[in-house]
């Protein structure tokens, strides 16, 4: 069973999403009944599977849920806003329990009882909890009558020596499948049978319906079999039959016998144990999780370690691939037969399938980096929650709009994206929209919105987060770095570089720290982790009208479009992105600055230049003149500079192997690559060089 | 040995059903909800269909019900899995057709031994 377990855990935690989104969706007073039924049936799903897979603390808990849930769905209750945040609470609840079993953790008991409690107080009222909670007296007296009936029960079943069954079908038993010869083969099973057909109602054979049941039968089950098996071969026919069930006693049973049978019971008493024990609520049951989990230990921890990197792929893009590789293995028994006798008139032949080779090398390349490719609807499905929380926390109205949620990313990019997300939302929510009074008396809807985008634009995934709050303030950002000793007075900024303030270590504008955004990690960090993604950030902001803050982001972090360099004997990979132009340079357009190295100008712009072959220590062909080499002009964070190197060699794509994991991290280098001829290059980390250079 | 279409939406359940099927020797197909089963058992003939009561699109019980209705499932068991509290939901089960239910949770020897019972 443990196989599936991954696959339940997977199916819980996308049910769990689909439950909040649903419960977020949930306008009171005018409630979809189909949004319910949506979070009903993610809350049934997960309980039924966690009982199967005897997760039973989970099966206990999401049974409150389901209840409550079906009496919204039938209109039984009103659905109120306690009754959604109880039920929010819940999910989250139910996540973390979830995650505490996937990874082998115990269960926090206490919470998950707390949140048990809330959705009961919901369900029943505080009072009925109440009784419910605590086992009385009367239920543990109740608990010994029953096993008393039962046992009772037993002695008299074994008493006899089987069972006298007269079954009577109506005409309809044959429609719902069931089928009388099956139901006596499981009688046969039990013990000898005996059957006696009463075939007096079957009508002439004109008159006679196949489809029909018209006999009835007079059965004897010998042995001693308990009644309850019987019953449950007529189960499924009840309802449908006229069923008559009796000992078929023997005279020669001993009263003596049956004492000393019931004497001897016990089994039943298991039985009847059950479903006693179950009303007792919180605690006794939830241990039951962490309980059955060592058992399954090893299999689990597998599928845990498997679990954090496993991926969901569309299956379009397997055939896809699957496709391709065919495409490929032609080519390859092609060119295998131009290549068993291979003469000069076969060049042409050559050419043709090595191109063609290329062209399935590339296809297939894009296929596998397609299959990384996530939407970012991953990231975006946990902000409604956030806002809806954050927004009622501070009492501000706001809707969050989703645009472009389809939008693929590198699962990678998916991954770390999100926390720099969530900090920017929080900015807004809390520093960008304005209370609902400031709003109405500033001439705008009182309902502030934030809107969250994403989109393609070249090889770059751009998301973008518009407010429309107040917007930066110009004046007030310079007069706080001021203050924060970031600036000097009287500094000249425009808004852009105004705005950019905001990206200093140490600064902060909200006046008070509140716990929804001042946590101390600020935008200086967020634009950190995005840079590290190899992307950038940047703002637009109008005072009074709204902030966006757009994100740019490579599409995958495993390929690199890359243009190669030469230095003396060694190739560079320069990251294309950074590139603005390679020039040939002349003598004139050289500056030496004192301590400062060479400097070039470029339409009245002076860039340092960094020669590649100083930095790294290779011996270059043209040492000794600047003016032999190209230079090519890079950017990193804003700043210009010329990186001299021997020769261009050409662009292609490259897939960046990490050194850390290989070797170690060097400053000014983001990775290396292999080139065609089986020789490593260094991939240049623009920014990181220049520091270097600068040292 | 016979064919059984496994109906449910939770791809854990289908995956349980099917490999303990499978394990037992049945020969299995996997149905997402009520729509994609009844095209596939329109498409070739069952010996047994085992649903959910509970999903998207068409629900186990619509599908017994429309399933019913066809000649060639006026006969073929159908099994329902099914939840301890629905009484209600066993009732309309069977007035749609229903042959029987499977309790949830059930383990993979309940639900074989459930089979065999309508299977032989």
């Amino acid at each position: 069973m443990s196989q599936f377990q991954q696959v339940f855990f997977e199916e819980c935690f996308e049910g769990l999403e689909a439950m909040e989104s649903g419960l977020l969706n949930l306008d009171i007073g005018n409630i979809d009944s189909e949004v319910i039924n949506t979070i009903f049936r993610g809350a049934h799903s997960i309980k039924g599977g966690s009982g199967t897979f005897g997760f039973f603390g989970v099966a206990d808990f999401t049974h409150v849920m389901e209840t409550l849930l079906d009496e919204m769905r039938d209109g039984r209750r009103k659905v109120t806003q306690t009754a959604i945040d109880v039920l929010l609470g819940s999910v989250d609840c139910l996540r973390e329990m979830l995650t505490s079993i996937q990874h082998e953790q115990n269960v926090e008991e206490i919470s998950v009882a707390k949140y048990k409690q809330a959705l009961e107080i919901e369900l029943y009222g505080a009072a009925g909890v109440r009784a419910s909670t605590l086992p009385s007296e009367n239920n543990s007296k109740k608990e010994k009558a029953e096993v008393k009936i039962l046992s009772d029960d037993k002695a008299v079943e074994l008493s006899q020596q089987g069972w006298k069954i007269a079954f009577c079908p109506y005409l309809d038993l044959l429609k719902t499948g069931n089928d009388p010869v099956r139901m006596f083969r499981e009688l046969a099973e039990l013990g000898e049978l005996i059957t006696l057909a009463n075939v007096q109602d079957v009508p002439g054979f004109y008159e006679l319906d196949p489809e029909e049941c018209n006999i009835a039968w007079d059965l004897k089950v010998l042995g001693e079999s308990p009644l309850a098996e019987i019953k449950e071969i007529f189960n499924w026919v009840e309802g449908d039959c006229e069923l008559d069930i009796q000992p078929l006693v023997v005279k020669s049973a001993k009263p003596a016998l049956v004492v000393n049978k019931a004497a001897d019971a016990e089994p039943v008493i298991t039985l009847a144990d059950k479903p006693a024990s179950a009303p007792g609520i919180n605690a006794d049951i939830i241990p039951d999780t962490p309980a059955t989990v060592p058992q399954h230990k090893r299999e689990e921890t597998k599928s845990a370690i498997k679990a954090s990197s496993s991926i969901r792929v569309d299956t379009a893009k397997i055939d896809a691939l699957i496709n391709m590789v065919g495409e490929v293995v032609i080519t390859q028994s092609m060119l295998g037969l131009v290549g068993e006798n291979f003469a000069m008139e076969k060049v042409g032949q050559l050419k043709k399938g090595l191109a063609q080779l290329e062209r399935h090398t590339r296809d297939l390349q894009q296929g596998v980096m397609n299959i990384r490719m996530l939407p970012i609807s991953f990231v975006f499905s946990r902000f409604p929650r956030l806002v809806h929380d954050i927004s009622t926390k501070l009492g501000k109205k706001i809707e969050l709009k989703l645009v472009g949620e389809q939008t693929e990313v590198d699962k990678a990019v998916v991954e770390l994206i999100n926390d720099p997300l969530v900090h920017l939302i929080r900015n807004s929510l809390d520093h960008g929209i304005e209370m609902p009074a400031e709003r109405i008396a500033a001439g705008k809807p009182e309902t502030g919105t934030i809107e969250l985008k994403a989109y393609h634009r070249g090889g770059h995934i751009v998301i973008e987060i518009t407010d429309d709050g107040h917007g930066l303030d110009k004046k007030k950002l310079i007069a706080k770095a001021v203050e924060k000793g970031l600036i000097e007075e009287n500094s000249i900024f425009t808004d852009k570089q105004a705005f950019e303030l905001i990206f200093m270590p140490g600064f902060s504008t909200a006046e008070q720290l509140t716990d929804i955004s001042g946590r101390g990690v600020g935008m200086d960090v967020v634009r950190k982790n995005i840079q590290s993604l190899g992307g950038n950030i940047e703002i637009i902001s109008e005072l009074g009208k709204g902030t966006t803050i757009a994100i740019h982001l490579p599409l995958t972090l495993a390929i690199l479009d890359g243009q190669s360099v030469a230095v003396g004997d060694e190739t560079y990979i320069v990251p294309l992105v950074s590139i603005i132009e390679s020039i040939n340079i002349t003598e004139k357009m050289l500056n030496k600055v004192a301590g400062k190295g060479e400097t070039f100008r470029l339409r009245n712009q002076y860039i340092p230049i960094i020669r590649m072959h100083e930095i790294f220590n290779v011996r270059s062909v043209n040492r000794e003149k600047t003016t032999e080499g190209i230079l090519v002009i890079v950017e990193g964070q804003g700043i210009l500079c010329g990186l001299l190197v021997d020769d261009l060699l050409g662009q292609q794509q490259v897939v960046i192997k990490s050194l850390e994991a290989n070797y170690r991290r060097i400053e000014g280098v983001s990775g290396a690559t292999i080139l065609g001829d089986g020789s490593v290059a260094l991939i240049l980390d623009v920014p990181g060089l220049m520091r270097f250079s600068n040292r | 040995m016979a064919s059984i279409l496994a109906v449910d939406d939770s791809a854990s359940m289908r995956k349980m059903v099917t490999f303990t099927l499978k394990s037992a020797g049945y020969e299995v197909e996997e149905a997402v909800d009520g729509v994609d089963a009844l095209i596939k058992a329109q498409s070739r003939l069952f010996d047994c269909i085992v649903t959910d009561v509970n999903m998207p699109n068409k629900d186990g019980i619509t599908l017994i019900r429309n399933l019913r209705s066809l000649p060639d499932y006026k006969y073929i068991p159908m099994l329902m899995l099914t939840t301890e509290s629905g009484v209600e939901k066993k009732q309309q089960g069977k007035a749609a057709g229903a042959t029987g239910w499977i309790v949830k949770p059930f383990d993979p020897d309940q639900l074989l031994k459930t089979l065999k019972k309508v299977l032989g």
